[in-house]
Formats: C-alpha cells, sequence, structure tokens
C-alpha cells in the first residue's frame, strides 16, 4: 500500500486543466454539494466554450440557440467592442434553467476558476432553478431547448414565406412590448367537460337537498338579475383589463394573420420564461455565491485544493462580493451577489449564534442549529421582495449603512426618510423589498377599453405611480409599435392612481407595414 | 455529468445576426464609414477599423420610468454623517442619484461604438462601385481555362482512372454474380486436405470446387464494364491580374497639394482594383520633358524640374507594356493627374498616342486634373480649360473610352472617385 502524502489529494496543481480535471472537480464538488449540504438538482452538463463562443451567448440572452433578429447582432457587436477595448471582462460562466441543466465555462479559466464556476453555477444556480417555487411556476425547464429549436425553426420559415421584413418589423415591435407580455398571476384554467359536468350536477343536488318553496313567495326585485352594460360586457368579453399587452393583440387584433400571431406567442413566451429570473436575482445569486463559498472552503478543509488555489478563488470571491458606498465613483446600485451573500451567511449565523436582537427579530430560526434547512426552505419559497422582506437584520442593514431619501419634484431638496437605527430598520427593510418587487419596477400599464361599436380605437392606461411618467420619447415609439399591430389609432392616458386624474395624453395612429389597413 | 467540448464547434454563429444589424443601420454605418475616411488618411480604409453609430438609429424602444418628475424614494448604502430628516441639495443632473431605478437591463443609451471587419468596411466603402463596362466585356472572352471535376465518365485516359468507384462497381457486380470468394475456395481445399484419400464425400467436395474454380475463371475481378474515369469539365477563368500605372506630372507647376490630391486618388483605385483582381501590380511612370519608371516613394516625394511634355509618359507606358503586360493576360488600368499644363506642341502628338496605343490596350484610362483649391482664386475669375483637358474633350468627344474630372479640394476625391465607377444605368450604358 502506499502512502498518500498530502500532495497527492489535491484535485489540480497549477492553474491548467483537462477534462479528466473537470470531471475529479465535479465528482468532488458533487460529494460536498449533495451529502454535505443537501441540495437537490438537475442533471449536469458542463460545456466547455471560447471567448467568442461566450460573447455569441451573451447576445442571444445567454440560450444556446435563439431566433435570428438584428438586434442580437446589435448587442453582439456593442459587447465585442467593449470586450476588445478592455472595457469590460466577459463572465466566467452562464448557466441555463434547463434539464439537464447546461452550464457554460470558458476555456482561458484556471483550474480554480473552474471549480468555482461549477460549484457556482452547476450546483448554485442549478439547485435554485431546480427547487425555487417562482422558477417551479413559471418555467419549463425540460421544454425550453426544444421550445428555443421550434421558435428559431418557426422565424426561419416564416422569413422564407413572407419576407425577412416583414417578420423582422414585427418582431421589432413585440420586442418593444415584450416587458408587457408576461402574465404576472397564474391564469384560471379552461375547465373540461367533464369537470363541468360534475359541477353543475353538484350544483342541482345542492339546489334540491335546500330547495323550499316558502322561497317563492318571499317578494323580491323586479327582474331579479343584474343587467350588465355594454362597458362590462366588453370587458368581460376581451378580457378587460389586460396587463399583458402582447397577450391582448395576439388573442385580439383584428388584422393578424395567424403566423403574426404565433410569432407575437413566440416573443411572449420567451419573456415569460425569464421573467422568475428578473424577480429572483439576489436571492439566486445569493445562493449561487454562498454554495460555492461554502463549497471551497470544504474542499480546502478536505484538502484537496492548495492554498494557492483558495487564494485565488478568495480574491475573485472578493471582487464579486463587493458593494461600494452610495458616494464611491463605482457605484451603481446594489450588487445582488453582495447583498444576497450577505444575507445567506447572517441567516447561517443566526441559526448558530443569535444575538438577543436576532432572537427578537427572528425567533423561529435563531439559534435552531440546522442553517442548511432553513436556508433549503428560503431558496425554496421566497422572491427577492418577500426574502427581503422577511429575513434582512438590522445587523446587515447597520453593516451596509442603509439610509432612505426621498426626493419629491415639488421640493428643491432631497429628505433623509430613515437611517440604519432602531426607528428605521422596518421602514428600510420594508422600502428595499419593494424596490424589488416587479410590481414596482415596471410601469403598471393596461389595456382598459375598445371602441368595438366605432373607430375600434384602443384604450391603453399607464397607472403612474408616484407620479412617476413614462419616458415621453419611448413611450411614442412603442405606442406606435401598438398601433401598428392593432391596426387601428391607440390612445394612451397616464393617470394619477391617488385620484385618476389623468397627467399626460398620448395618441398613436397605426402605419400600413404589419398589417393591412382598411381604407376609410 | 456530461462535459462537452463545445470550441471545436463552427463560430461566426452570429453573423446572420450581424449581417441584419450591418443592413438595418446601413445608411448609418455608410455615414459613418464616410465621415471616418474623410477626416483619417485613406490608406487606413484598407484596414477596416471601428465606427462610431448615433444611438437613435438602432434603438430599441420600451416603456420606462422618466428619471425626472414625480415622488421616488432611494435606498442606499454607506450612511457615515445623516440623521432622519435631514435635507440634501438635490444633485445636479435630475434626482436620480443613481439610485436603484435606472433602465432594468442597465443598458445606457450612448452612441454605439463597433468594429467593422476590414472586408465590410471596404464593402461599404466601395459600395454601388463597379469596373467599368468595357472589363467585363473582356473578362467574358479571356483564354484561360481551369479544370474541374464533374462526375465520371466511361472513357478517359489511365492516369485518370477512379480507382474506389472502379472497385465498388466491381465488388457489386460479383456479388451480384456469385463470384466464389477466395476464402470460400480456401476454405474447400482445405476441407479436401483434411479428408482420407477414400472418402465418401471427396468426390463430392472435389466437383463442388472444380466448378467454383470455374466460375471464378468466368466471372472476372474487374471487367471493363466496371472501370470509371473522373470526369473533368473546362471552366473558363477570367483574367485574375490587373497592373495599374500611375502616370504623374511632377514637373515645377504641381504643388504638394496637387501631389497629395493625386496621391489619394490612387490609392482609392489601388484598394478598388484589389477587391477585383486577386494580383494587382503598380506602375509609376512621372514625367516632366521626359518620363521615367519611378518607384512609390521617388513617385510621390523626390522633386524634380523641368518642362512638361505628356508624351513622353505615354510612350514610356507603352515601353513597360511591351516589356512586360501582355495585354492578353493582364488588365491594365491607367490614371494620370496633372494640372493640366503641356507643351503646347506635344498635344497632338498626345492624342494619337492614346488613340492608337493606350486605349486599345487599357481597361479604362482615368485622367485626373487636379487644381488649386477654389478659394484660393479671386472670385469672378474664369479659368480656361487647360490643354490637356480640350485635347481630351475632344477625344472623348469623338468616343474614346476615358474618362476624366477636375479636383481641386480633398474633400472631393470621394465623391469623383465615385462617380467615375458608379454603376452605370442601363440607358447611361447605352448612351
Amino acid at each position: 500500500m502506499s502512502v498518500s502524502t498530502e500532495s497527492d489529494r489535491l484535485l489540480f496543481k497549477g492553474a491548467d486543466w483537462d477534462f479528466n480535471t473537470i470531471q475529479r472537480i465535479n465528482d468532488a464538488v458533487e460529494e460536498i454539494a449533495l451529502n454535505e449540504l443537501g441540495l437537490n438538482v438537475y442533471q449536469n452538463q458542463i460545456e466547455v466554450i471560447s471567448t467568442e463562443q461566450m460573447l455569441d451567448a451573451y447576445s442571444s440572452i445567454g440560450m444556446p440557440l435563439f431566433y435570428k433578429h438584428w438586434s442580437f447582432g446589435k448587442h453582439f457587436a456593442r459587447n465585442e467592442a467593449m470586450y476588445r477595448t478592455g472595457m469590460q471582462g466577459l463572465a466566467y460562466e452562464i448557466v441555463i434553467n434547463s434539464n439537464p441543466c447546461i452550464s457554460y465555462i470558458m476555456e482561458e479559466n484556471t483550474a480554480t476558476m473552474q471549480t468555482l464556476v461549477i460549484a457556482h453555477a452547476a450546483y448554485g444556480h442549478n439547485h435554485f432553478f431546480k427547487n425555487n417555487y417562482v422558477f417551479k411556476q413559471w418555467t419549463d425547464a425540460d421544454g425550453i431547448i426544444d421550445y428555443l429549436e421550434f421558435a428559431r425553426d418557426f422565424v426561419m420559415k416564416c422569413e422564407e414565406q413572407h419576407g425577412a421584413e416583414e417578420v423582422e418589423r414585427l418582431l421589432d415591435a413585440a420586442h418593444a412590448l415584450m416587458n408587457h407580455g408576461i402574465h404576472k398571476y397564474p391564469r384560471r384554467r379552461a375547465t373540461d367537460l367533464r369537470t363541468e359536468e360534475k359541477r353543475e350536477l353538484e350544483r342541482r343536488e345542492h339546489d334540491e337537498r335546500v330547495f323550499n318553496d316558502l322561497w317563492r313567495t318571499v317578494p323580491g326585485k323586479d327582474n331579479g338579475r343584474h343587467d350588465p352594460t355594454a362597458l362590462e360586457r366588453r370587458r368581460a368579453l376581451l378580457e378587460l383589463p389586460q396587463e399583458n399587452i402582447l397577450y391582448f393583440l395576439e388573442k385580439s387584433a383584428p388584422l393578424l394573420l395567424p403566423w403574426q400571431r404565433e410569432l407575437l406567442r413566440i416573443v411572449r413566451i420567451i419573456a415569460q420564461y425569464f421573467y422568475p429570473q428578473t424577480q429572483t436575482k439576489v436571492m439566486n445569486e445569493g445562493c449561487a455565491t454562498y454554495v460555492h463559498y461554502q463549497i471551497m472552503n470544504r474542499l480546502h478543509d478536505k484538502g484537496l485544493i492548495s492554498e494557492g488555489a483558495l487564494m485565488e478563488f478568495l480574491r475573485s470571491h472578493t471582487n464579486v462580493v463587493f458593494q461600494p458606498d452610495f458616494d464611491d465613483p463605482r457605484y451603481s446600485g446594489f450588487n445582488p451577489y453582495a447583498l444576497g451573500f450577505a444575507m445567506m451567511k447572517d441567516i447561517e449565523r443566526i441559526c448558530h449564534e443569535p444575538t438577543a436582537e436576532d432572537r427578537e427579530w427572528f425567533p423561529d430560526i435563531s439559534g435552531c442549529g440546522d442553517h442548511m434547512a432553513v436556508l433549503r426552505d428560503v431558496w425554496a419559497n421566497y422572491r427577492d421582495e418577500s426574502f427581503i422582506l422577511q429575513y434582512l437584520s438590522p445587523r446587515l442593514i447597520r453593516h451596509f449603512g442603509l439610509f432612505r431619501v426621498t426626493d419629491d419634484a415639488e421640493d428643491p431638496h432631497l429628505k433623509v426618510a430613515a437611517i440604519h437605527d432602531e426607528r428605521g430598520y422596518r421602514d428600510i427593510r420594508r422600502a428595499l423589498a419593494r424596490h424589488y418587487d416587479p410590481a414596482y419596477f415596471t410601469p403598471d400599464i393596461q389595456v382598459v377599453d375598445v371602441n368595438l361599436a366605432g373607430d375600434r380605437k384602443l384604450m391603453v392606461q399607464h397607472r403612474a405611480m408616484n407620479r412617476i411618467l413614462l419616458e415621453e420619447k419611448d413611450a411614442r415609439l412603442v405606442l406606435q409599435h401598438i398601433a401598428d399591430l392593432w391596426g387601428y389609432d391607440v390612445a394612451m392616458a397616464e393617470i394619477d392612481p391617488a385620484d385618476d386624474t389623468v397627467l399626460k395624453d398620448h395618441k398613436a395612429r397605426a402605419r400600413p407595414g404589419i398589417v393591412p389597413l382598411e381604407t376609410a | 455529468m456530461h462535459i462537452v467540448d463545445r470550441r471545436l464547434n463552427p463560430g461566426g454563429k452570429n453573423l446572420a445576426n450581424r449581417q441584419r444589424f450591418m443592413r438595418r443601420a446601413k445608411s448609418q454605418i455608410r455615414k459613418a464609414v464616410h465621415e471616418s475616411t474623410a477626416s483619417g488618411s485613406i490608406k487606413d480604409a484598407d484596414d477596416g477599423g471601428e465606427v462610431v453609430l448615433p444611438a437613435q438609429g438602432v434603438h430599441e424602444p420600451q416603456f420606462r420610468r422618466s428619471s425626472h418628475g414625480g415622488f421616488r424614494d432611494h435606498l442606499l448604502p454607506g450612511n457615515k454623517e445623516y440623521v432622519p430628516g435631514d435635507t440634501i441639495p438635490r444633485p445636479r443632473g435630475g434626482g436620480g442619484d443613481g439610485g436603484s431605478e435606472g433602465s432594468p437591463d442597465g443598458e445606457g443609451e450612448d452612441d454605439f461604438r463597433f468594429a467593422l471587419s476590414r472586408d465590410e468596411f471596404v464593402d461599404l466603402f466601395l459600395e454601388d462601385l463597379e469596373l467599368p463596362d468595357l472589363a467585363k466585356r473582356k473578362v467574358a472572352s479571356t483564354e484561360a481555362v481551369s479544370w474541374q471535376r464533374a462526375g465520371y465518365s466511361v472513357t478517359g485516359s489511365p492516369s485518370n482512372l477512379a480507382l474506389n468507384r472502379t472497385v465498388r462497381n466491381s465488388l457489386a457486380r460479383r456479388i451480384a454474380l456469385k463470384r466464389p470468394k477466395p476464402e470460400e475456395l480456401e476454405a474447400l481445399r482445405a476441407e479436401i486436405a483434411a479428408l482420407d484419400e477414400v472418402d465418401e464425400r471427396r468426390p463430392e467436395l472435389e466437383a463442388e470446387l472444380a466448378r467454383k474454380l470455374r466460375r471464378t475463371g468466368l466471372i472476372p475481378y474487374i471487367d471493363p464494364l466496371d472501370v470509371r474515369y473522373k470526369r473533368f469539365d473546362a471552366i473558363p477563368k477570367p483574367v485574375a491580374q490587373a497592373v495599374m500605372f500611375c502616370l504623374m506630372d511632377v514637373s515645377g507647376s504641381m504643388t504638394e497639394h496637387m501631389k497629395d490630391l493625386a496621391k489619394r486618388f490612387y490609392i482609392l483605385l489601388y484598394i478598388f482594383l484589389k477587391r477585383r483582381y486577386k494580383n494587382v501590380e503598380v506602375v509609376f511612370i512621372r514625367h516632366t520633358h521626359e518620363a521615367s519608371e519611378v518607384d512609390e516613394e521617388t513617385f510621390f516625394n523626390s522633386p524634380e524640374t523641368g518642362g512638361t511634355v505628356v508624351s513622353t509618359a505615354l510612350e514610356e507606358m507603352a515601353k513597360v507594356v511591351a516589356e512586360r503586360y501582355d495585354p492578353d493576360s493582364w488588365n491594365i488600368y491607367a490614371a494620370q493627374a496633372s494640372d493640366g499644363d503641356n507643351t503646347a506642341s506635344d498635344n497632338e502628338r498626345t492624342a494619337a498616342l492614346l488613340t492608337k496605343n493606350i486605349l486599345p490596350i487599357s481597361q479604362y484610362y482615368a485622367y485626373l486634373e487636379v487644381g488649386r483649391d477654389a478659394e484660393h482664386f479671386p472670385p469672378g475669375f474664369i479659368r480656361r480649360d487647360s490643354d490637356l483637358w480640350q485635347t481630351y474633350s475632344a477625344l472623348i468627344k469623338a468616343g474614346a473610352p476615358m474618362a476624366m474630372r477636375k479636383v481641386g479640394h480633398r474633400r472631393d476625391i470621394y465623391p469623383v472617385f465615385r462617380e467615375l465607377f458608379a454603376k452605370k444605368t442601363s440607358a447611361e450604358a447605352e448612351a
């Protein structure tokens, strides 16, 4: 028997790696992730790619295949120019929420970085994708790659059949409305005939059970039934008000051709697929960063990576979780990695070494001892908004030195409303959570009515929260796109939700191009 | 877990998107390209480069919250001094001091900067330009041919024998006609050898062996029917080389400014020819009252004094052509730059040389008359057409295949060049 020395156990030495190294790294990481952290992941598929391929993936929103559109070429050209001039580095990895979970790793990474990336993407993000309720509810990890393939082929076929420019015009319009092509709440499923029948039967049985002929003699209203107004009938018919504008246009725009409706649907479904990512940025990155931090340290504890590798990892990790202060020139909003990672570490601390303050704020988890169980539960059942609202501790608020500033356009000065003190904790926590609420950061725009009897004018409404209006130039352009798809005039009113006063009006007239217009 | 190496996948997956983007932004990119060449040196045009597009042309609009007005609150990290109730003067540039507000995708709306590849750049630069019709006629009648594979034939020279195809045919035929395989014969022989002399199966096996041997003899291994030859088709090949003659007057009257204009024109012509021909050679001929072939450095830079006799340059060109560039295998282009002066007695001789010797062998002859900056002339000053201009005008009127233009300023070079080589509409071509 040979005696294994310290350095024999190392997964790799130096920066070089090959496919056997990756396999060994993955096995070691998997062992820790599954058995020690108790993660539950999709099967992994790790793909090694070059710089250019990374740029490719960047420009098609990280997806391995995508339909063709000039805007992706634009993003590619921009990223490439920024990368070549050194203004921007490339991500170390991209991970796709699919089953199997595909992680792209770059060939330039050192062996340490590959370890970090595998721990981060292939286990951290992967666990989050598989377990978080928003992803479970909204995305179909098994089908997404097939759907993208269908989308790509369908767009290509449309281009052959109807001309690339026709397709481009429609996609331009659809892309402009992508953020408003999302169902924010699960919709009622249409009931099938059998359920309907069963329900009808139950209803009748109930009627029979409670039947009492006396009720007939009780005097009631004259015609008994309430007659719906024309507006109510129209609204019911068109499912108004509707905040999913793309859905509304797909189903109700009078002049669109079937292939055009299908394209709108493709854009809408892809937007819906990405919707969970926008509302779980902090948690998703926090989860992945926490997982890679734990795994890398465990690998070092087990003697599987060297001190040098640990140093290299820590350097990169510290860069990732760096949060500059507001007066720092590098400040550009909250770093989701920093906030997410700090909150995860904080939960771990509360579970093991709670202070009196923690016991008061988090009675159910403080001192419970099993932080992984708590974290797994958090990762499964929260999104950014609810997570911050629930778990941002006073200690972290003090650590980041958070303060809230209010800015009323009618006031010459900004006011400091709350700081990291006893009176401010809850206020700050609530305000920060709201910043991560999708209903707060995307403008609330809805289709409210259609003039069915007359000129078919479409009415759109922006409920301008806090009286913040839309950027005018962009709003005009997007409204024009809506009009082009709708085929008739469109009017948008920006109203103050507090008292329903109209703050601003926009109008757009349909241009020929996407749909053939009726000449009056 | 699977590890997949995607690095070997073909690159350029984004090419289609890039082309769409280029098409979309074409007019703007074209403008940017022309501007970048007007400011920089034209020589750089051959290297491609970075162009800056205004953002709005390729803008993707979205409903976004305005960054002004209304009531908003910001949550910021890093409080050091503030307590509740403090007021902060509004930072200039609107309410947002970089708070959590901002476009969701984090993309700014700056001007759009990106790099064009050399090919894309030159494509746009020379877009819509075309060699004159004359050149195309010439290309169509070239003699050279190249050979290209075109399937198989049943006849041909032994050196073109298509071995694979022949053996494949033979194999198919042998299988179809059930020619016994050598292994079968071998096995049969071995079996017979293993038997006793008196074994009862022996005659039977020997008869079978004899039958198989006969069959082997009847069905040849390779039959003339099987033989195939590689077929080649002759594809006429256009002459893919060109020589460009740069003729320039370097007498004292040519200023640096004029030489610079000429140089720019030559460079454009060079880039243009380079696009069309694999092999482009350049010959520099300078002249005063006598002409000589020189290298580029001398051509543009070393000063010379003397009179001006244009015909000497044409003679020199005819001489060089005769020595080195057979008009049958070279496309010949000539561009002459001059301030228009010529010794009066030489005009007739120049015209004669051009019509008799030079134009018949040239694809294209361009004359560029470089002048002083127009501003240098006093207002109301009317220039008399120069000697050469008058001479050449007469030739063109008589239908000679040449073109001429006047250029006074650097910014005119590119338009003039485009004018000379612009795609002709059919009406113009007939005229």
